[in-house]
């Protein structure tokens, strides 16, 4: 794990791979450079003008030349692509059983919900060795969470969900970049990834205010909020029932059909009339404005988990 | 070459430069000399202030905590200097200032094909100008030249709208010179100056025009869309307002990448017209350099989503960018390639414009060999967004088109001004200039490896070294611009008279006197030879 001077650290499992493709990238640059170099030095030397009178042979060009030029680089270029593309792609999607982190970025701020509950700000705490998934989102500009030892980073949207994993690799404390301007105090939007033993982190967890986990506070936005008044839970309200749509397929009254996943319940909550369920009245009133992206993420997450506690029977969703 | 361009003594005494006098003789001429000299000006001034932008952001990165400025002053001098220079000084610098003086004398023709429109875009550069800087002196703007929604469109609330009517404005402009030059190359090029006659530069010149005449109104769309809804809150890219976040970004890269090509494209026809006169060579390959300008000139508007790797676009979408973007890579290096095979076996001589062009070629190699980590999907996700792209960027723009630029302006400088420079005080500042650009910019790309993010007022303690290298480098280089600035003013009044064709260059332009007269050439030439006819045979019958 030694670095090299001038290399960031290496604290994710991807980091490796990824230097190994920056250094065989930079071995590319150096070598094409100094060739270019020397063969222009040597040029100049060589076919120095000697005397003012001198009036060289034309070359038109070489076409066996041009093609080999044209070759090698497209050669070059195809073995880059695909090795950064087959590591891009292995490292998209989390492994199963990722440990889910809800991430919030605001002006100027990094704020972040551990799945028991406990929130913490411009810090994250995750356990050593156990693939981190972030579900981001932002509640204003558009910021990018970044993370350099990790060799990770990914916009962080309004409006919108965006993941990332990570898995340590190295105890200690890491720089966290906000890596898209947003604004006066951008440079001030940086925080700390501070990795633990998992038995640490464990106690870490117990050892903030021991609150409610996302799921509680979840329940208690949705009664709060009035939710539950019409998604009553056998389907006898005037919306339909929540229990074990997350994660099914939803038939709608345009007679399409979509996935119920985080995109849609949030749309559903925010717009509630761009997608109606078949069935019911575009009767629900939005949610804009109203809830916090932490309280919407508290919902869903409560959603998500009337959806796998109890499978809904299939009939019901066929009015 | 043909005998009736050879006559240009008769000339001596009259030229564009001395035909009138007096500030009307200059605001209102329609001779594209003219308009040129008007563009370089403006440009110039444009340069000075965006530089001084620069200036005061590295004095500020020396110390980790901001040696001289607040976080939003810091944030608007970064703003302002990406405008100033992208929109103010690169995109108009070749095609305004040196392609509106040698289009038409490499075509062989007495103007651009529309000489009140030529007039009328500078003013509608320096309108939108006037704008930017009364904008920039009334509260300036804070989002960054890229204007990323919903910060630019709901947050900010600095003059967003009076610079991106600056911009929107002089968007015109470049369409205007685009066009000019499109009809011109079609239908003025002289007798027997066929397509494939046309010097490298031309080439350029008309690849430039197309990017400028497609590519350009979709920035002015998009900041037609920005200002509607930072006016009147009409739901386009805030997600508040019903809008979707990523969409200005596609719209605005859409623009901005082929932007990139209209920027270094032009520099790329000087160094061909550089390196063929002193190596005194036909371009090697001339068939395949033009034809890879043109490739050029396609494929960049085919790459922009390279700039969005990172936004949570789809994994399909940024395997496809990311291949288009290798792709473009590939008429780069042939140019390369063929640049230094042209030095082979030639006659090389190694006044100014050709350090230039040289320094050239090696900053363009670094900086288009860098593009490819950017390109590559696995490093992009790393590198996005920090100082190696700032690095990166300013290899091809700095490196590249500035330098490309200077070189144009010492090699035809005798022609513009009919004077001298010195020699040795110009091989001089394209040796500091080099050599300070490489002590700025080459820190930078360890920076941005480092994790070290972009566009930071201030920053961890541990990248201080980098940044006060940088800032130290970039005192040089400052240096390095202000040298030719003095010796070129100088000789206009002081420099050596200049023959008409000091170089022993090839090409139309050389063929009629220092300064031109107003009408270019007393009778319109005729060609009857390839271009960087340099060899011996061909020069026989001249």
């Amino acid at each position: 794990m030694q670095t090299l001077p001038f290399q960031p650290e290496q604290a994710s499992t991807i980091a490796r791979s990824v230097d190994h493709l920056y250094f065989f990238l930079t071995a590319i640059t150096l070598f094409f450079t100094a060739l270019i170099f020397s063969v222009i030095f040597y040029f100049m030397i060589k076919y120095r003008r000697r005397s003012p009178d001198e009036r060289p042979k034309a070359i038109e060009g070489s076409l066996p030349l041009e093609v080999l030029w044209t070759a090698i680089p497209t050669l070059i270029v195809a073995v880059i692509f695909v090795w950064s593309s087959t590591l891009y792609f292995r490292n998209s999607e989390p492994p199963k059983g990722s440990l889910e982190i809800f991430v919030t970025g605001k002006q100027w701020m990094w704020k972040a919900e551990h799945p028991e509950g406990q929130r913490e700000i411009n810090e994250l705490h995750v356990p050593l060795g156990r693939p981190v998934k972030l579900t981001m989102t932002s509640e204003d500009v558009i910021h990018d969470f970044y993370v350099p030892a990790f060799r990770v980073k990914k916009d962080v949207l309004p409006g919108r969900y965006t993941s990332l994993w990570f898995e340590p690799t190295k105890l200690g404390r890491f720089h966290l970049f906000c890596a898209q301007y947003c604004g006066a105090f951008h440079a001030g939007m940086i925080g700390s990834i501070i990795v633990q033993e998992p038995d640490e982190y464990e106690r870490w967890l117990a050892g903030g205010t021991p609150g409610e986990s996302v799921e509680q506070a979840g329940e208690k936005v949705f009664q709060q909020s009035g939710c539950s008044t019409c998604h009553v839970a056998g389907g006898t309200g005037l919306a339909p029932s929540l229990l074990g749509v997350y994660g099914q397929a939803v038939h709608l009254t345009t007679g399409e059909t979509v996935m119920a996943d985080d995109a849609y319940v949030r749309e559903s909550i925010l717009l509630p009339r761009a997608k109606v369920v078949l069935g019911y009245k575009p009767i629900m009133p939005s949610f804009q404005g109203q809830l916090s992206e932490e309280q919407l993420n508290d919902v869903i997450a409560y959603i998500r988990a009337l959806g796998q506690s109890q499978p809904k029977p299939k009939e019901e969703g066929k009015q | 070459m043909s005998a009736a361009t050879l006559e240009p003594r008769v000339h001596v005494g009259r030229n564009y430069l001395n035909a009138d006098y007096g500030w009307k003789s200059w605001l209102f001429t329609l001779d594209h000399k003219r308009i040129a000299l008007l563009y370089l000006v403006s440009i110039t001034f444009f340069f000075i202030i965006g530089g001084s932008f620069a200036v005061l952001m590295r004095i500020n990165l020396v110390e980790p905590q901001g040696a001289i400025v607040q976080p939003e002053t810091y944030n608007k001098l970064f703003t302002l200097h990406g405008i100033v220079m992208i929109f103010f000084f690169l995109i108009p610098s070749i095609p305004a200032v040196l392609g509106n003086f040698l289009v038409p004398l490499m075509v062989g023709a007495r103007d651009l094909a529309f000489p009140k429109l030529n007039l009328l875009s500078w003013y509608i550069y320096m309108a939108g100008g006037m704008f930017t800087l009364y904008s920039a002196i009334a509260g300036g703007v804070d989002t960054g030249w890229t204007f990323y929604t919903p910060y630019s469109s709901t947050y900010s609330n600095t003059q967003v709208t009076a610079v991106a009517i600056g911009v929107f404005i002089t968007g015109f402009s470049s369409i205007l010179t685009g066009l000019n030059f499109i009809v011109t190359i079609h239908k003025m090029r002289a007798p027997g100056l066929t397509w494939f006659r046309l010097p490298l530069f031309l080439w350029s010149m008309y690849a430039t025009s197309v990017i400028m005449v497609l590519g350009t109104p979709v920035l002015a769309i998009t900041i037609f869309l920005l200002a509607l809804e930072h006016l009147f809150h009409v739901g386009i890219f805030s997600p508040a307002l019903g809008g979707d976040p990523l969409l200005f970004q596609h719209l605005f890269w859409f623009y901005s990448h082929p932007a990139v090509y209209i920027m270094i494209l032009p520099a790329m026809g000087v160094v061909s017209e550089i390196i063929a006169c002193f190596a005194r060579k036909r371009i090697f390959g001339y068939k395949i350099v033009a034809f890879s300008s043109v490739a050029i000139a396609v494929l960049g508007f085919l790459v922009w989503g390279h700039h969005m790797f990172v936004t949570g676009q789809s994994v399909y979408a940024g395997l496809i960018f990311s291949m288009l973007s290798f792709l473009v890579a590939i008429p780069s290096a042939i140019k390369v390639f063929n640049w230094t095979s042209t030095l082979y076996k030639g006659s090389i001589s190694y006044e100014a414009p050709m350090l230039y062009a040289l320094g050239f070629i090696g900053l363009f190699t670094m900086g288009g060999l860098t593009g490819l980590f950017l390109a590559s999907l696995a490093t992009d996700v790393h590198l996005n967004g920090t100082y190696f792209i700032v690095a990166h960027f300013h290899y091809i723009m700095v490196g590249g088109a500035v330098m490309g630029y200077l070189g144009g302006i010492h090699f035809w400088w005798p022609k513009i001004s009919g004077r001298k420079y010195p020699n040795a005080w110009a091989s001089l500042a394209a040796a500091i200039i080099f050599i300070g650009f490489n002590l700025t910019f080459f820190p930078q790309f360890i920076l941005g490896y480092l994790g070290m993010p972009r566009r930071y007022a201030f920053y961890p303690a541990e990248f201080q070294v980098l940044n006060v290298m940088s800032s130290a480098g970039a005192t040089v280089l400052g240096v390095g611009y202000l040298i030719p600035l003095i010796y070129l003013i100088w000789s206009m009044r002081y420099g050596p008279i200049a023959e008409p064709n000091p170089w022993g260059a090839t090409g139309l332009e050389w063929k009629t006197s220092s300064p031109p007269p107003t009408e270019n050439f007393a009778e319109i030439p005729v060609v009857r030879e390839e271009a960087y006819a340099y060899a011996a045979e061909e020069a026989a019958g001249d």
